[in-house]
């Protein structure tokens, strides 16, 4: 990735004036870091939500083996 | 509500949008930015990043991709999704980026209305309400790509709104 980066547009608000720059490594870095915290976050995200299917369907489950009909536990839990 | 500045991007594309030396005499901002990645896959993750930097952020966002929805919290700078190259080509998502009191040396808050574009049913669309805690007043704006670049012929506004001539906003 790091290597399709090179420029960034810079427009001062106060002159109009426009600059293609090109990205320092510091600036490479930090997209970098922002990346990896992104997909951190993202794995979290995907796995909380796995955590709740997977408790959503067990209920259902349950309920079911109580007895309730579809319509009933879907009326009940959605 | 007054336009600042436009950038379109050029022939090669560009890693960030950055709006610098934003005059202090608007009471609000609002960018809105047309857009699409470069990155290989549906949707890559828009940035915005106050004074050129990353953090102080705390936001909600609720998000649905035409299969799903889900809401949860983030600290990114994340202000909304953009197509990637896998989408429908020659589509471009869009972002309205409202920001609060950018003169002000407390909070502020950001809140974005981002979608999407693909010709097909997977894509995502979000709203995300964020705090952004630094106490420093944003001169610039930054936007930038997660995982890609900015494609030739993304577009970004940014604008200026006052208050009213009371020194409030006048809704008539």
């Amino acid at each position: 990735m790091a290597n399709e980066i090179s420029t960034k547009i810079v427009i001062n608000c106060s002159t109009g004036v426009r600059e293609v720059l090109e990205l320092t490594q510091a600036e490479i870095d930090e997209r970098e870091a922002m990346r990896i915290e992104s997909e951190k976050a993202q794995a979290a995200q995907d796995k909380a939500q796995k955590a709740t299917a997977a408790k959503k369907l067990s209920g259902r489950n349950k309920l079911l083996a109580l007895g309730l009909t579809e319509a009933e536990v879907t009326a009940l839990v959605g | 509500m007054q336009a600042i500045e436009t950038v379109t991007v050029g022939s090669g594309g560009a890693a960030s949008i950055t709006f610098s030396s934003i005059p202090d005499t608007y009471t609000d901002l609002m960018i809105v930015v047309s857009s699409r990645s470069t990155v290989s896959g549906v949707n890559d993750a828009l940035d915005l990043l106050p004074n050129g930097a990353s953090g102080n952020n705390s936001l909600r966002y609720l998000r649905g991709d035409g299969s799903s929805v889900q809401s949860g919290s983030e600290t990114t700078n994340l202000v909304s999704y953009t197509p990637g190259a896998t989408t429908t080509s020659d589509t471009f998502g869009n972002a309205s980026i409202y920001i609060t009191n950018y003169t002000s040396t407390s909070s502020k808050s950001i809140s974005t209305d981002g979608v999407g574009e693909n010709n097909a049913t997977s894509v995502r669309s979000a709203i995300i309400a964020t705090l952004h805690s630094g106490t420093t007043a944003f001169t610039s704006l930054e936007l930038s790509l997660r995982n890609g670049n900015f494609v030739e012929h993304s577009t970004a506004t940014l604008y200026g709104i006052l208050a009213g001539s009371d020194g409030s906003t006048t809704v008539t």
